[in-house]
This record gives structure tokens, C-alpha cells and sequence, in this order.
């Protein structure tokens, strides 16, 4: 069975979310802490939402800084799919593994919201379960989720399709481009605003449009192996 | 530092103390001086005027909550009254467990802190009894919002509510906002908080075992919060220092979710025998509570107490409200363990203390004795008053209805009526507020904001759901106390009900004046005896609640809002209403009783018609109870599209709020032929629910509505119409177009985005 691991942070709230996600879709959700560097030979990670370090200094500053970060990073070169959400999103951008930042929204206030989403790109073993163009909703809740990059670095991303999801309809938090999230050059690393693992049954979301993440990495690795 | 020893309060007894300037009237200190047989020291002093203060005494309000302890019923109650939160028996070994709380007062002073401790406080509260919390939920008041002041408080309330929230990772279900001038100055924040476990986690706050050790962990301790102490710390023992520090506390949600789950792996392995949380009165309510509800002797260093401020006095560490800090009682073996449990999630903490055979508290400082005190006589045998109180006169026993005929209403400007109480505040667009609120996190949320109850799954494995309302209505409390507080009662049930779920308990936060104004005391006890009549009709135990009084600007108290909050299980959460489906081919029924009469309702207070003589409507509980049974049982039989509860602004209101949501659906409806279109419109009593069933099952709902003598109308259809066309239509007198019904909802925003 595919093993995901999902890390907790202190601060970390959707990791119970994320793991149940994982279930869902057939997977084996394997808890990694923070503060071990041992990832227990998963599969893929998962960086989940949440709080780490109570977002002080910056968001996702300081969990950037821990001993399982530094070997995701170490793994995600060597291509292990990680998949960043949220508060992931923003320690994915800080550690340097996906390019750009997330600042305050432009509204300055915290937005939850069911949020209408388009997919741009799905050249990632997190997206093979979507096609290009395909129209989601999914809930975004953040403070920070305002996605920031040069000019020139933005075209670069558009240009090589790295921007797979953006905002449509309304742009809840005035990213830049109407960017939901992007993915490295190679695929393997993801980051989003929007929270997937809460649109994963309609009892408790808006939609079951976020399974296919966890769907596709669990395809896409029982396949791959 | 210098600071006063039970040695110096034996040597000095007739050293005057600054009682008054602490809120202890002379005959209390009198009081302290007898417990003690001789004068209290400064820290002694300090502990018993904060615990003895109305806040944490309910001195003036204890004689009149007895009687919800004393309500019989027949439901599972595992912890009752009196306990940091009431905990029921919801079946298959699952127990629930909530609670209000009011940060009224700090919540004008410092909107966002103010909001945010309040729902730290509330969260505490719920961890305290072995819970693991699962949502919040926030009932607020304030003023006209077109004031900058009222703005600056309505968007830090808002904020600090979701800041806080947010961070600590609990979703938000709901709750309820309003608007009054009486609050302008005093604006009500109760927060709720519901927790779960399985029944063999259920813990008391007991100190037991001589021996045992009292670990105190989370934040360190501050000058936060500490209010009137400070006074005595400054004026009495060091005059040069300056001791004016915010009395307002100041939150840490990332510390408190820390706090949640250290806690949550302690009782997990079986590490802790008893916890405390330390809120209002930081330290000496836990100490003094532990060992008074253990009946147990505590000797506790001060000097152990980890610091914020190394200069703070004795009395302000006793005194500090610094947030985010628990009190275990550990046994010795266990102490390594609980240890390890905080260091790994980053906590401080350390043992300040142990449980010891005597009988008394006692609390050094640099090994010196700076209280010895029976706890029993601090936390449990503060003073009570029976203050003297006039009873509202109450109308009711003579009440005749009234209707739009009686105030010159014409049916010819219904639709301009309707457009005005949905353009008013309490029919609004509250999204700008809900949005703010994480309702996803924990991935158990079924109903949120906009539905008439919030629902949450128990847990990943259980198919049992708990559904939560908060209900205060302040208008109709102001002209009846008891019978406004016996209908809120009722609302709340309804929500719980229109949801789907079965009414368990009730819990309160009751919001009034000053208790020393016969007239409010009045309103209170009127409102208890209220809440006691309703619950025993109902057959639901009281668990818990909060009083809050002082509520008042100069001389002018709020309006009486007694907050009910009712909590109910649904089986099978998949078996749920909403209030959102709507479905073409759909039958739209109204179930329930109608009493024809406007007393009391939205329209005549938007139309300025209400009158000051007005009285309520009695209640049959027999009717409101079949209502509360019956609507569970026909929605987990899957008949039924969408509920809503009717109730400010009537019937119209429920329809309105309904198919505000769609573009491509509307509702078409009949009035009833003898019945005054106003008082159809507008009624708000007795209580009924809107129920939209699917057109396939229409025979059968009747047929079981029938067999249970619910009443019910059927008044009309769900048809198709788009965004352009109409949204409501009343059938013989006017129609609404969706634009129409937006624009009304957001002219009454509070926020804008």
C-alpha cells in the first residue's frame, strides 16, 4: 500500500484531515514529527495546514527550520513527491523548494470560503486524476495566502505550466495572477492555498473535488512501483 | 521584594488593609477575619477578594441557580453543576460535554484580546473535564453599528473570535449576532465550547492523595489580567513601583492548542488524577478549588511558578490571569512522564507543589508562610446574598394578541414591511462576520453558519452527531424575563430539532445589569425561574452556565438577555436537515402551532411600534414539546428536503433566508385565508418550523405528522425562476426578485467585506 506521510508541527491542525484523506483514497497515512528527521521510508509527504509554530515570525518560517523539513528537502531532490497545503504551501516557499511567497490577503482579514478553482497543468503524480481545465470547488481558510513573485519569474511559471490551479470567479486573497498553487519543474513538489482534504466527502465539505490528489498519488505510486 | 507573612499578619493585626479598593465590603472582611482568627495577610487578602468577587463567587446569583440543580429528568447527566462543564451520556459510550462563558467587559475595553481569551477561557474549561474540544460557537451583542466605536468593536471582536479560533485549530459552527443600543457601551461576547470523549475519560478537578504532586504547565505567569490586585500590590507595598499593566489578558492560541494536545496525551495514558484550568483568578482559584473539591490539604511555592516579569509581588502571581496555563495533580511515579509530555509539545512546567494530609492551603514564598488558609472557605463558602429584588409585572397572565390591523397596518404595504425587516440587522448578510471562521478544520463539520444548529460527527468511526444552538432574544426578554427566557428556551431546542437531532441539554449564560438594582435582579430571577420551568417541561437537565452582571452603561443596564444554549444527538448524522436544499417539485409546509398575534416580534420593533405594556403569549408545552419529538423522527426518515426554524421576523423571514442562497429556484406561497397577512408574515410565536419535502413523499410525511398530531399547513411550492425573476412570491398580495431580497440583506451588514 502506498505510504504517505503526513508531518505534524506544532501548530499543525489539518494533519488529522490530511491522513484521513489518505485513507480515503486507499493509502496509508504515516505520521511523521517534526522534530525527527526520519521520515520512515514513505512514499510521498504531505506538509499539512494548520498553525506551525503559531505562524510567528512568518508563516511557515520557523517549521522551515526543522529536522524533517531538511530531509524532505534532501528526498524532494531526489524526486519524492511532497505535496504542500496551506501552511505547507508556505514552508514549501520558505524553504525554497517552490519559488514566490505568500504575504497577508489583500483584504487583511482571515477568509474561509467555498472557492470555485480551474486545473492549469496536471504533469504531477498529484494530479494525474485531473484533467487540464477541469473547474473544482474547494474550501480555502487562510490569513496569508496572497501569492507573490517577480514579473519575469511569473512568466517563466506560466510559461512552463508550473501554475496547475488558479482562483476563478473571485479572487479571495488578491494573488497575484489568480495563483491557487504551483508545482516545481519536475512535478514531484506542490504547494495550494485551497484545502483539498476538506472536499473529500459531502457530508462534511463542499464537494468530493479534493480526493483526487490523494487518489492520484496513491495511483500514480502503486503504479510507478 | 518585600511581602507579608502569616508570622507579620499574627505580630500586626491591626495593620490597616485596603479591602474597599478590592471590592470587599467591611462585613466580608470581617467575615475573612473570623475564618482566619486574625487579620488576613496581603496575599490572603488578595486571593479571597478575587474569589469572593461576583465574577467567581456568584454571590448574588447562587441562591437563584439552585434550582436548576434541582431539576429531575430523565436524562444521563455525568457531571453536573458546579463542575468547569457539564458532561451527558449520548449513547454508545460517547459522553458530550459544553459550556458558555461571557468576556463581556474586556471585550469593550480591548475588542480582539477580549474576544480571544474569552474563547481560550470557554476551551480550557472543556479540556478540564477529559474532552477533547470539537467546535466553538460565539453568541454576540452590540451596538447600532453606523458608530466608530461600535465598528472598532464589532471588527475586533471579529477578529479575535477567528484570530483565535482559527489558530487553535477548532472549527466555528455558528452562533448568533445582534444588534441594540443598550449595548453600545457593553457588548455581549459568550463563547461556547463542546468537547467529546468516551465516558471512562470524564476527570473532576479533585486534588486527592497525600502525597501527589501539583504540576503547574503552558505560559508562563505575567502581570496580565490582573485588575484590581494591583491596586494592592502597588499601593501597599511598594509605592515607587509602577504597577499599571493592561487588566485585560492577552491570548496565545498557539500555546493553548499546545496546551489541548499535551493535555489530551496525558489522560490519554493515565498520567494526571485531577486538572484545573487556571482562568478568572488565575492560581488562586486552582489551588483553592483542587484541594476545596478534593477535600485535601495543598502546599504550594510560590517561587516554584514560572515567570514572565520577575518583578511581580506574591499577590500578583496568586491574582495573574495569565492565559494558556494548566494545574494537574500528578502522582510521583507519573511525574517523569508528564514531564516528557511537555517537553515534547514545548511547554514549561513545573511542580509547585504537593497534596498533604492537613487541612489547610498553605503557600510559601522563599520558604516563609504567605497563606494558610481552609480552601473550602475561599472557593466554596464565599459570601451569598439574597439581594433584594422587585419582580418584573409581568402582562402575560392577561395577554391579548395583537395583529397589524391593531396598529393601522395596511396589507397593501406588506411588501414594503417585509423589505424593511429584511433590511434590517438581524435578517442580514453575515458573511462578512462568518467568514472570518474556519468551520472545516477537524473535518467533522456537517452545518456551520446559516444553519439553524450547528452539526459535527462525533468522530471518524461513529455515525452519532452533536448539534449545538445558541438563542437569546433580548426583545422579548425586556418585556417578559421568564416567558422570554421559557421561549428562547424553546428556539434553541427547535434549532437543535429542525436539524435533526434529539434536545439533551441546555446550558446558559445569563447577561444582566447590576444585581444591586432591585429591578435587574429582578429580571434574572425571573429569568432563572424561566429557564427551571422550561427545562422541567422538556425534560432537560440544566448542566451548566455562566452569569454575567454589571452589564450596563452609568445607570442604563443592557436589555435582559439570558443566552440559552441546547445541545441535541442525531444517531445517524447522514440523516440531517438543512436549510438550504431546495428542490423544484418540493412541497413547502409549515409545521407546528400558530399563535395569532405580533407581540413581541421583529415587526413591531423595526416599525417602532412596540410598546413598553406589551406582554407575551403563554406557552403549551405540550404542542412546543410534539414539535421538539416529532421533527427528528420525520427527517431521519429522509422526507424532508430543508427545515427552518421561524422565528425573529416570522415566517417570511425562514422563507426569505431560505432561497437566499439559490438562482434558479423559488417559492411560490399561499397565505392561509383567515389569518392576517401581517400576522401570517410576522408571527413569531408559537414555535414552528418551515419544512420543505421532496414532492414524492408528501402522503407520507402527512400520514406520519398525522399519527404524531403535529399540526401542519401546507402553504405552497418550491418552483424553478432565475436570478432575474423572482425569488418569493406571495400568492394575492406581492413578489420579490432575488436582486430585490440581496440588496435588503446587505443594507443590515455589520461588516462589509
Amino acid at each position: 500500500m502506498t505510504r504517505v506521510g503526513v508531518v505534524t508541527f506544532p501548530g499543525s491542525l489539518d494533519d488529522v484531515d490530511a491522513a484521513r484523506a489518505v485513507s480515503k483514497a486507499g493509502g496509508e497515512p504515516v505520521s511523521l514529527w517534526h522534530d525527527d528527521a526520519d521520515i520512515k521510508a514513505v512514499d510521498a509527504v504531505i506538509l499539512p495546514g494548520g498553525f506551525s509554530f503559531g505562524d510567528y515570525l512568518r508563516a511557515g518560517a520557523i517549521a522551515s527550520l526543522s529536522p524533517v523539513v531538511e530531509t524532505v528537502v534532501k528526498e524532494a531532490a531526489a524526486g519524492l513527491p511532497v505535496l504542500g497545503i496551506c501552511n505547507g504551501f508556505q514552508i514549501l516557499c520558505e524553504v525554497g523548494l517552490l519559488p514566490g511567497a505568500l504575504t497577508r490577503n489583500a483584504g487583511l482579514r482571515f477568509v474561509c470560503r467555498d472557492q470555485r478553482l480551474r486545473v492549469e497543468d496536471v504533469n504531477s503524480p498529484w494530479l494525474r486524476n485531473y484533467y487540464v481545465g477541469q473547474e473544482l470547488v474547494i474550501p480555502v481558510k487562510n490569513g496569508e495566502g496572497c501569492y507573490q513573485i517577480s514579473k519575469d519569474e511569473l512568466s517563466e511559471l506560466e510559461r512552463s505550466g508550473m501554475v496547475f490551479l488558479r482562483y476563478i470567479e473571485e479572487n479571495p486573497n488578491g494573488s497575484l495572477a489568480d495563483v491557487a498553487g504551483v508545482r516545481n519543474a519536475q512535478g514531484n513538489v506542490l504547494g495550494l492555498m485551497p484545502h483539498p482534504e476538506h472536499a473529500i466527502d459531502v457530508l462534511t465539505g463542499p464537494s468530493t473535488d479534493g480526493l483526487g490528489f490523494f487518489s492520484s498519488i496513491v495511483d500514480s505510486l502503486v503504479k510507478a512501483g | 521584594m518585600k511581602f507579608d507573612t502569616v508570622a507579620d499578619a499574627l505580630r500586626n493585626s491591626n495593620t490597616p488593609q485596603p479591602f474597599s479598593e478590592l471590592g470587599l465590603k467591611p462585613d466580608e472582611y470581617e467575615r475573612i477575619k473570623s475564618i482566619l482568627g486574625r487579620r488576613p495577610t496581603s496575599a490572603e487578602l488578595a486571593m479571597y477578594s478575587v474569589m469572593w468577587s461576583e465574577h467567581c463567587s456568584y454571590k448574588s446569583s447562587k441562591v437563584h441557580l439552585r434550582k436548576f440543580g434541582e431539576i429531575k429528568t430523565s436524562k444521563n447527566v455525568l457531571a453536573g453543576i458546579g463542575e468547569n462543564a457539564g458532561v451527558i451520556d449520548i449513547g454508545d459510550g460517547w459522553a458530550a460535554t459544553f459550556k458558555v462563558e461571557s468576556h463581556n467587559h474586556p471585550s469593550y475595553i480591548e475588542p480582539y484580546q477580549g474576544a480571544a481569551t474569552g474563547v481560550g477561557g470557554i476551551v480550557r474549561d472543556i479540556v478540564a473535564m477529559g474532552a477533547r474540544p470539537v467546535a466553538v460557537m460565539d453568541s454576540l451583542r452590540f451596538g447600532p453599528p453606523d458608530s466608530a466605536d461600535v465598528q472598532r468593536v464589532i471588527s475586533g471582536v471579529v477578529a479575535g473570535i477567528g484570530g483565535y479560533g482559527n489558530c487553535l485549530g477548532l472549527p466555528n459552527i455558528g452562533g448568533e449576532t445582534k444588534i441594540h443600543a443598550s449595548y453600545e457601551k457593553n457588548p455581549l461576547v459568550n463563547a461556547l465550547c463542546v468537547g467529546v470523549m468516551r465516558h471512562e475519560d470524564v476527570h473532576f478537578s479533585k486534588a486527592t492523595g497525600e502525597g501527589n504532586l501539583v504540576v503547574l504547565y503552558g505560559a508562563s505567569t505575567g502581570g496580565d489580567g490582573i485588575g484590581g490586585v494591583s491596586i494592592l500590590a502597588s499601593e501597599v507595598f511598594d509605592e515607587t513601583k509602577s504597577a499599571k499593566r493592561p487588566s485585560v489578558q492577552v491570548g496565545d492560541p498557539f500555546t493553548e492548542k499546545l496546551l489541548i494536545e499535551a493535555t489530551m496525551e496525558m489522560f490519554a495514558s493515565g498520567l494526571v488524577e485531577g486538572i484545573q484550568d487556571l482562568g478568572g483568578a488565575g492560581l488562586s482559584c486552582a489551588t483553592s478549588e483542587l484541594a476545596s473539591n478534593g477535600g485535601a490539604g495543598m502546599r504550594v511555592r510560590l517561587e516554584e511558578v514560572p515567570l514572565r516579569d520577575s518583578d511581580l509581588s506574591v499577590e500578583e502571581i496568586l491574582m495573574s490571569e495569565s492565559q494558556e496555563r494548566m494545574c494537574a495533580i500528578v502522582r510521583p511515579e507519573n511525574l517523569e512522564q508528564v514531564m516528557k509530555v511537555c517537553e515534547k509539545w514545548g511547554l514549561k512546567a513545573s511542580v509547585i507543589g504537593e497534596i498533604t494530609g492537613e487541612k489547610n492551603l498553605v503557600i510559601t514564598w522563599n520558604y516563609q508562610e504567605i497563606v494558610n488558609v481552609p480552601p473550602r472557605t475561599v472557593a466554596h463558602e464565599g459570601p451569598e446574598y439574597q439581594r433584594p429584588f422587585v419582580m418584573p409585572i409581568s402582562n402575560s397572565k392577561g395577554h391579548t394578541p395583537c395583529t397589524g390591523a391593531d396598529f393601522g397596518l395596511k396589507s397593501e404595504n406588506l411588501k414594503e414591511a417585509i423589505l424593511r425587516v429584511m433590511s434590517g440587522t438581524e435578517v442580514a448578510d453575515f458573511s462578512a462576520i462568518t467568514d472570518q471562521y474556519d468551520r472545516y478544520v477537524r473535518g467533522q463539520t456537517v452545518l456551520s453558519a446559516n444553519a439553524d444548529a450547528g452539526l459535527v460527527r462525533v468522530s471518524d468511526d461513529s455515525t452519532k452527531g452533536l448539534a449545538v444552538s445558541l438563542d437569546g432574544n433580548g426583545r422579548i426578554c425586556a418585556i417578559d424575563a421568564d416567558l422570554g427566557t421559557q421561549w428562547s428556551v424553546l428556539e434553541a431546542c427547535r434549532n437543535v430539532a429542525a436539524v435533526g437531532a434529539i434536545p439533551q441539554a441546555l446550558t446558559n449564560c445569563l447577561n444582566f445589569g447590576s444585581p444591586e438594582d432591585p429591578e435587574v435582579m429582578g429580571q434574572f430571577v425571573a429569568a432563572t425561574n424561566g429557564l427551571a420551568t422550561a427545562a422541567t417541561a422538556l425534560d432537560l437537565p440544566v448542566t451548566g452556565g455562566n452569569v454575567s452582571f454589571y452589564n450596563q452603561t452609568g445607570e442604563t443596564a443592557i436589555v435582559p438577555t439570558p443566552v440559552i444554549g441546547a445541545l441535541g444527538v442525531i444517531d445517524d448524522v447522514h440523516q440531517h436537515a438543512s436549510s438550504e436544499h431546495l428542490d423544484v417539485g418540493d412541497v413547502i409546509y409549515v409545521v407546528g402551532e400558530l399563535l395569532e398575534d405580533l407581540s413581541g416580534s421583529l415587526l413591531l420593533e423595526t416599525m417602532g411600534l412596540s410598546e413598553s405594556t406589551m406582554s407575551l403569549p403563554e406557552i403549551s408545552y405540550e404542542n412546543e414539546a410534539r414539535l421538539i419529538t416529532v421533527l427528528p423522527a420525520l427527517i431521519s426518515e429522509g422526507l424532508i428536503r430543508a427545515t427552518h426554524d421561524i422565528s425573529d421576523g416570522g415566517l417570511v423571514t425562514a422563507l426569505v433566508e431560505m432561497v437566499r442562497g439559490h438562482r434558479s429556484q423559488a417559492l411560490s406561497v399561499v397565505p392561509d385565508d383567515d389569518v392576517e397577512p401581517f400576522v401570517w408574515a410576522f408571527a413569531e410565536f408559537g414555535g414552528r418550523v418551515v419544512c420543505v419535502v421532496k414532492g414524492q413523499s408528501v402522503a407520507r410525511f402527512e400520514k406520519v405528522a398525522d399519527e404524531r398530531k403535529l399540526t401542519y399547513r401546507r402553504i405552497g411550492d418550491v418552483i424553478s425562476s432565475n436570478y432575474a425573476e423572482q425569488a418569493l412570491e406571495i400568492r394575492g398580495f406581492c413578489q420579490f426578485t432575488h436582486e430585490e431580497l440581496i440588496i435588503a440583506f446587505q443594507k443590515g451588514m455589520l461588516l462589509k467585506h
